[in-house]
């Protein structure tokens, strides 16, 4: 086990890229600890797979190092590299037996047959298959044979980290939980270095202790779930993490007010004069709706859903959602929101920018 | 719940049953009337029963000829399906040269039949031909035409030539359809390249090396153009296959009688070997699954 590090990676598929759009992975340095639990989330075709393929040496880096620990692994292949790693689609061997698929990456490896038995009953108890262990395949449902692979994934004890490429998508809910919990557990129990690819973002939220967010080709923010929550350091961050997303408007931002639409609102943290596409983001969680003061808000309906309402409404031509808690009363005079102060962030070109102390 | 019961829509068969009514079932019902008459011509019938199909079968001659052919066949599957696995394997998976290959490997199958038996035919022969004519200034002694060795090894040389690129062809066309993460996942689970072939390549490839071998088998079984160019079943009587020894029979000698009955055993033992085949290995296949 090692801990992972990107040295100036960048990854093109193109032989000569030309700009910075040829780029599947856009330059970047990245560290992922020793026996974290990582996830990385993103949208479809946002380069987490790609990033997933380099650190498992399925794919070379046209630019930058993959170091092992202090060991420079970019030109070692997936063997020397001793990774699992899991894939979207279930993979299995059609013509072996659950057994022998399980037993198939530790009977490649030249293991002792005493030890790989019990590896196999181990594993096999884990995701839950010890009944159709000397069935073939081939037969089995899509989720029985993608738990075959998480168990193939999951069957090496010594590996430097397992990689899961979105893999409880062709799941079914109930189970999907159940995998996930005991991934985690498995986690805690070997320290296995983690990482988990996936554009769910409850999935992430549970399973990781770090999430990584990657927004076209870059990461744009790793932190605990609570960080990506609270401080976005992207627009894309607010608007993927949260259901529904961080509210955005366009301002101008001085000292420690906003001002958007000609209305000042008192922001937690003082920002210097700030230049650029400047627009603040709160969560739907901290605005309000008032009758006396705010933005002026059209609301276009109110959904229930719950544990909690949601207002769809519209500020100065923009979307703007809030939540407002059970059996809060929403009056018919209530045409204006109110934003906590503490909890606006303030974004310059998108990426956020810290404020100082007032 | 019941459903109802219409099955009108089979008159629309109709039409394809009247198109083969003429073109297949009508002359073969004519065979059928050969087989168990005797005749001298001008349309007089003797019935013979079952008497020119016992001929057949116990004539020595149909023996001989059984032999060469069930011989033939095997030595071709045998050559043909292990090489156009290899073929496929080893081409090119996308770009200019997957192309390429694929024109070049096609080529083959454009050729008519009696052309790819001529080509041969001079390809092989000693005063002029490029393979003969070498072998022969090389010193090794070599003459399809009088030596029943060298006729067959030309055969079936001819014959891997011309239909090698339909296994391969087939065989890449079932590879190609191998979702690029099960070589990842073989790459992680650190398979060698015989597993990865045997447990990943082969099974997938199973369904159209199961028509490739079917086909394979019945067009070699019934082969009559390309070694009648080539040797005319000679020398002797050596690659005498079934389909030429019928001609023979049936227009050589015009002995209409027993050319009708071996035709129609000839037919039915291509008819069941295929349904044996197909059935053995389609249940082999259900039975894995269970």
């Amino acid at each position: 086990m090692a801990q992972i590090t990107l040295k100036d990676l960048a990854h093109s598929y193109f032989a000569n890229p030309k700009n910075d759009a040829d780029f599947a992975l856009k330059q970047m340095d990245h560290v992922w600890q020793d026996g974290g639990a990582y996830a990385l989330l993103g949208a479809s075709g946002c380069g987490k797979t790609t990033l997933l393929n380099i650190i498992s040496g399925l794919v070379r880096p046209s630019q930058g190092r993959v170091l092992f620990g202090d060991r420079d692994v970019t030109d070692a292949g997936t063997a020397a590299r001793n990774i699992a790693q899991v894939f979207q689609f279930p993979v299995v061997y059609d013509t072996m037996t659950v057994r022998e698929n399980l037993a198939f990456p530790l009977r490649n490896r030249g293991m002792d047959p005493a030890y790989i038995k019990a590896r196999v009953a181990a594993i096999a108890a884990t995701i839950g298959m010890e009944a159709t262990l000397n069935r073939k395949a081939r037969g089995l449902t899509a989720d029985a044979k993608q738990k075959i692979s998480l168990g193939r994934g999951m069957v090496r004890e010594d590996v430097n980290a397992i990689l899961f490429d979105e893999p409880l998508t062709v799941i079914d809910p109930h189970m999907k939980w159940e995998l996930r919990t005991q991934l985690k557990q498995l986690h805690r129990e070997f320290g296995h270095t983690m990482i988990y690819v996936t554009h769910d973002q409850t999935e992430a939220l549970t399973f990781a202790d770090k999430v990584v967010v990657m927004y076209d080709g870059r990461v744009v923010q790793m932190g605990t779930p609570e960080e990506l929550f609270e401080t976005p350091a992207h627009t894309f961050v607010g608007y993927f993490i949260g259901s529904p997303g961080m509210n955005l408007l366009d301002a101008t931002v001085s000292g420690q007010t906003a001002v958007v639409q000609g209305i000042e609102l008192p922001l937690g943290d003082a920002y210097g004069l700030q230049q650029g596409r400047i627009q603040i983001g709160i969560r739907p969680e901290y605005c309000e709706l008032s009758a006396t003061d705010g933005l002026p808000i059209r609301i276009n309906r109110v959904e229930d859903v719950g544990r909690h309402r949601i207002i769809r409404g519209e500020v100065a031509g923009s979307v703007l959602n809030v939540i407002a808690p059970e059996g809060a009363a929403i009056g018919a005079d209530m045409t204006r929101v109110r934003f906590a102060p503490g909890r606006v962030n303030v974004y310059s070109d998108d990426w956020r920018v810290q404020g100082g102390p007032i | 719940m019941e459903k109802t019961q219409n099955n009108r829509a089979w008159f629309l068969v109709l039409p394809v049953l009247v198109i083969v009514a003429f073109s297949a079932v009508i002359p073969l019902m004519t065979v059928v009337n050969y087989s168990v008459n005797d005749t001298f011509g001008s349309n007089d019938f003797f019935w013979n029963g079952l008497g020119w199909f016992e001929e057949i079968v116990s004539s020595e001659r149909m023996h001989s000829a059984l032999g060469r052919q069930v011989l033939f066949s095997a030595i071709i599957l045998s050559i043909e399906v292990p090489l156009g696995i290899f073929v496929a394997l080893n081409m090119p998976k996308k770009g200019f040269w997957a192309s390429f290959c694929l024109v070049l490997m096609s080529l083959p199958l454009l050729i008519p039949f009696n052309v790819v038996g001529t080509i041969w035919q001079i390809f092989g022969r000693v005063d002029i031909g490029l393979l003969g004519h070498t072998l022969a200034a090389i010193g090794v002694k070599y003459n399809y035409t009088n030596d029943a060795l060298d006729a067959w090894v030309t055969i079936i040389a001819m014959d891997v030539w011309h239909w090698t690129s339909l296994v391969a062809l087939l065989c890449y066309a079932g590879l190609q359809s191998i979702p690029q993460a099960y070589y990842q996942a073989a790459r992680i689970d650190q398979a060698s390249r015989w597993s990865v072939f045997r447990f990943i390549e082969l099974p997938k490839m199973s369904g159209v090396l199961l028509i490739a071998v079917l086909l394979r088998f019945m067009d070699s079984f019934m082969i009559y153009t390309e070694p009648f160019v080539l040797t005319g079943g000679g020398p002797g009587n050596s690659t005498t296959f079934l389909s030429i020894d019928l001609v023979k029979m049936a227009i050589g000698q015009f002995d209409l009688g027993p050319a009708a009955a071996f035709s129609i055993m000839y037919f039915l033992v291509i008819l069941l070997v295929s349904w044996v085949f197909y059935t053995v290995m389609t249940t082999l296949d259900k039975a894995e699954t269970k």
